[in-house]
């Protein structure tokens, strides 16, 4: 009895030391989405679940370990007790109420994530190896870094070009993989101004790591600024517009501008050179090479680099404008 | 004696020829066709095919099966090879369990040091932020590999538990398929030697999951590995028919299911997942080679151009992660139950006191078995599976901690009220407990789907499983290494450095588990190269560095203490823990023929308050001198 006293006591010390430690204001990032608040407020209930659970095996082992320890000479077996069934009926039965009373809550919760609010805004995201692209189809813009309005319910769709990829803000809290082939959804609502990160949660390859790009979740006036700035650039020179295109359609993660080595050939100074290929034969870079290369990339792959890196899709997505402003871009790069 | 007759060489060598001769004869066939003359990865998994059907029959594992083809009486014959020394038999076919049993064990230890040393070299990497001395295809390659030869380690220790121990500890005088045992031993050698060759042809970028539409994509090293791991299971499936028929069959006249020690139940439950579920990991591999080598469209959305002229439907990619995880998920099981069977196994004996509920830890076993089966679906909450099956997952999830507790509260129940003394096999149950419990805390928040959302694929992930296998498998398989390293070497190991190895590495792995939790929480990805300082998280991953060369030095001082007690430890007496099961009551090293009568049950395993009781009376010839 002395030592079940004793044990009680100890578990409840453990319980709550550990339950205050974990929670979540102690181990989460910012909170920055009001879908994201359903994760923090099951932590807090963790918190002492686990504390608790944590508290009754650690406490009675370490107590069993110094108190029920065999003395030197101590031949004397122990107790002969062989079990108790009402005892572990009560084991099974608390902890199944529990961890039901916990999946029925996280039902109730997921539930609640998935609501949409009648004003929310779309906003298409295509993600590939290695970059990311968001449209705004309600205002006509797209972008490769990602701007919302705070307080506005955001419907994202997202869309892979190629492996599997996964959408994850930890502000926001909520993640959503982007499967080639079908189109996954996610609704957040902003309700933190600030700067965060997009970071890409699904292992997608060579440059996965490097998979991020930043989110900046503004106050409404400036958001709609933002907007209006966008628009407003729309009237470019081919050059410029291929500089556009390359960065939303991820062509920079791969071609850098600066000379600096990437997985592809950088574009500085690309333009009217002479470069090897994999067979040793040697081509000029004119525009016919360009466009050859854009539209089907392993068919003259420079010496040093790797084929089947790049999607064999361009030809699909770009209209013929569009390659010529891309063109146009990588020219202005040349000699 | 000839190097030759070294079963291994002469497998190592039939495994170089066929694998040329695989290569050869397709290189040949498309000559003759007016094709090309080029190796196309189709030729290349020809060659790894006959390359393992030549180090098979090199090795001689098929040889019986030859002779008797041919009418020839094979009698299984025991003891060390004729006009060799006695070591040989461990470097080639033998049909002695207990040879057996070694063979795994050691070829598990090896793979554990391989992959233990890739986590250390990308660990290093990852103490600060930016690219030190590996680059993004490197630490991809090493991450993945580390990955699965961890797994091949695993399963590959359980079959060395399971083989050594089921026929001792049910009063068997071996397994009940002597040359399938062999067989399922040496088709882990040349899997083995794909896994860790992937690294040196163009290696692989996906992880252990080869996650369709990547692994279609990645470089040659993912053939290799893809392959390597069919092999690998079929050994689990050939180990875990023979575990069956054997507990089935062959058990001591007087030894009801109930009777049997803890730890032959925990196998029982492992081999009924691994002979009914490694099919869908074998199925979902395979259907990604044949994508690769043969064009065949099953994962992929995007089409050959070959398949789209006919019409061909397009890939589903959920579909690998579904085949995937309907073994992969029971796999934990596979690894984890033979270790919890071990604590309870140890556990009554350091504590001389009966195992608390034994009808509910032997029964909590086959539930989790049995469960275990209808959870996959809790890996792919983020997948973009159907939102509302998201919930009986959750469900189905939740509801195995409750067996689990049983195991946990029966546990810390047989502990009260004993004599608990604690040599070192006794720490590493403890200590298994202790880290088991941390892998079992973090489960709940992950098998909620909300919070999940938020948890999958991080580094919360990570130290999660991590501390999941090392309280399953990795302390217990230490735990037994040692409790039963006198039986196996007739010599005891050195308590000095078997505490040190304790001491040094349950402390580093609670440190490396929290520390993992920590920075997962804080925003670290899973399998990243570097990390965005931006997260705060730098004291978190030195931690976490320290922590696993620490670990890895322990390892080493486990390796030393092994190698230096078996030539020169002090000589064991038979029962150094006075263990009331069978295989303590015969001599230390056990005799090649273990009970030399077949021992009769005559009364519960775990009577260890009852001095008076007796578990098992050997026949007169059999017992132990002292």
């Amino acid at each position: 009895m002395r030592h079940l006293l004793a044990v009680v006591i100890l578990i409840a010390i453990v319980t709550a030391a550990v339950g205050l430690l974990l929670g979540p204001e102690n181990i989460l990032p910012t909170l920055a989405s009001e879908e994201g608040a359903y994760v923090d407020q099951l932590f807090s209930i963790y918190a002492f679940v686990i504390a608790f659970f944590f508290a009754l095996i650690i406490v009675i082992m370490l107590y069993s370990a110094v108190v029920f320890r065999r003395k030197k000479g101590d031949d004397e077996p122990g107790a002969n007790v062989h079990g108790n069934s009402v005892l572990e009926i009560v084991w099974s039965v608390i902890p199944l109420g529990i961890v039901l009373l916990l999946a029925g809550l996280g039902a109730v919760y997921l539930g609640d994530t998935l609501e949409a609010e009648a004003d929310e805004m779309v906003v298409e995201v295509t993600a590939a190896q290695w970059s990311w692209r968001f449209d705004y189809p309600e205002f006509g813009v797209s972008s490769s870094e990602l701007y919302l309005p705070n307080g506005r319910q955001v419907l994202f769709e997202f869309n892979s070009l190629d492996v599997i990829h996964s959408f994850w803000v930890p502000e926001f809290r909520l993640k959503q993989d982007i499967v080639p082939g079908i189109t996954t959804t996610l609704r957040l609502k902003p309700t933190l101004s600030g700067s965060y990160t997009v970071r890409c949660a699904e292992l997608c390859g060579l440059n996965h790591a490097n998979m991020l790009t930043p989110v900046t979740v503004m106050e409404p006036a400036e958001f709609d600024a933002w907007i209006a700035a966008q628009i407003d650039s729309r009237a470019l020179s081919p050059a410029d517009r291929g500089k556009q295109l390359a960065e939303l359609n991820g062509c920079v993660a791969c071609h850098s501008s600066d000379g600096s080595p990437s997985v592809g050939p950088s574009w500085l100074a690309l333009f009217g050179s002479e470069e090897i290929l994999e067979d040793g034969t040697e081509v000029l870079v004119d525009e016919d090479y360009l466009l050859k290369s854009i539209l089907d990339p392993n068919a003259q792959i420079v010496d040093g680099f790797l084929p089947n890196l790049m999607p064999k899709i361009y030809g699909d997505t770009f209209s013929q404008t569009e390659i010529d402003a891309l063109i146009a871009y990588i020219r202005s790069l040349g000699n | 004696m000839t190097i030759l007759s070294l079963g291994i060489v002469r497998g190592l060598a039939g495994q170089l020829i066929g694998t040329a001769v695989g290569i050869g004869v397709s290189v040949a066939v498309r000559a003759a066709m007016g094709l090309t003359l080029e190796v196309k990865e189709g030729a290349i998994v020809v060659g790894i095919l006959i390359g393992a059907m030549g180090f098979m029959i090199g090795v001689g594992a098929l040889t019986d099966w030859f002779k008797w083809m041919r009418g020839i009486e094979t009698p299984l014959r025991h003891g060390p090879p004729e006009g060799r020394p006695s070591w040989t038999r461990y470097f080639g076919v033998d049909y002695s369990h207990k040879v057996i049993g070694i063979q795994y064990g050691v070829t598990s230890v090896a793979l554990l040091f391989l992959a233990g040393m890739l986590a250390l070299t990308f660990r290093m990497e990852l103490t600060s932020p930016g690219l030190q001395f590996l680059d993004n295809h490197t630490y991809n390659t090493i991450m993945s590999t580390h990955g699965i030869a961890m797994i091949a380690a695993i399963l590959v220790g359980v079959g060395a538990m399971s083989n050594y121990l089921t026929p001792l500890l049910i009063g068997a005088s071996d397994m009940a398929f002597p040359r399938l045992n062999a067989f399922g031993f040496w088709i882990n050698v040349p899997g083995a030697i794909l896994v860790a060759s992937s690294m040196y042809v163009g290696g692989w970028d996906t992880g252990w999951t080869a996650y369709a539409p990547l692994s279609i994509n990645a470089p040659l090293g993912m053939q290799f590995v893809l392959l390597g791991v069919f092999l690998i299971g079929l050994s689990s499936v050939v180990g875990s028919i023979n575990v069956v028929v054997t507990v089935l069959h062959f058990r001591a006249p007087g030894m009801s299911l109930f009777r049997m020690p803890i730890f032959v139940w925990s196998v029982m439950a492992t081999s009924i997942i691994a002979l009914t579920a490694t099919q869908f990991i074998a199925l979902s591999f395979l259907m990604v080679s044949a994508e690769r080598a043969l064009g065949m469209t099953f994962f992929s959305p995007e089409l050959t151009p070959g398949a789209a002229a006919i019409g061909s439907p397009a890939g589903q990619v959920l579909l690998f992660q579904n085949l995937f995880w309907f073994y992969s998920h029971p796999a934990v099981y596979v690894f984890i139950l033979p270790g919890l069977g071990i604590i309870s196994e140890l556990l009554p004996v350091f504590s001389r006191k009966p195992l608390f509920g034994y009808k509910w830890v032997a029964l909590s076993s086959m539930a989790i078995a049995l469960m275990g089966f209808l959870v996959w679906g809790h890996h792919m909450f983020t997948s973009g599976m159907l939102e509302g099956l998201r919930i009986p997952f959750m469900v189905t999830t939740m509801l195995i901690a409750v067996p689990t507790g049983v195991k946990f509260f029966s546990w810390v129940a047989t502990l009260w009220g004993g004599k608990i003394s604690f040599q070192t096999p006794m720490l590493f149950v403890l200590g298994a407990i202790s880290i088991f419990l941390i892998g079992g805390l973090t489960g709940p928040p992950s098998g909620v789907s909300v919070t999940d959302l938020f948890l999958h694929d991080t580094y919360y992930i990570v130290g999660h499983f991590h501390a999941t296998m090392f309280g399953g498998f990795i302390f217990p398989f230490i735990a037994a290494i040692y409790y039963w390293f006198p039986k196996i070497t007739g010599r005891m190991y050195d308590e000095g450095l078997g505490k040190l190895h304790f001491w040094l590495m349950t402390p580093a792995f609670w440190l490396q588990s929290l520390a993992m939790a920590r920075v997962g929480l804080l925003g670290m990805r899973r399998r990243i190269a570097d990390w965005d300082p931006a997260l705060g998280i730098e004291q978190g991953q030195l931690l976490i560095t320290i922590a696993g060369f620490t670990i890895g030095f322990s390892m080493l001082v486990f390796l030393a203490n092994l190698i230096i007690s078996a030539v020169r430890g002090r000589v064991a007496i038979a029962n150094p823990w006075q263990s009331r099961s069978p295989e303590f009551q015969i001599p230390s090293p056990i005799p090649e023929h273990s009970y030399a009568q077949p021992p009769v049950v005559t009364g519960e395993p775990y009577d260890y308050a009852e001095p008076e009781s007796v578990y098992i009376r050997l026949g007169p010839a059999s017992s132990a001198a002292d």
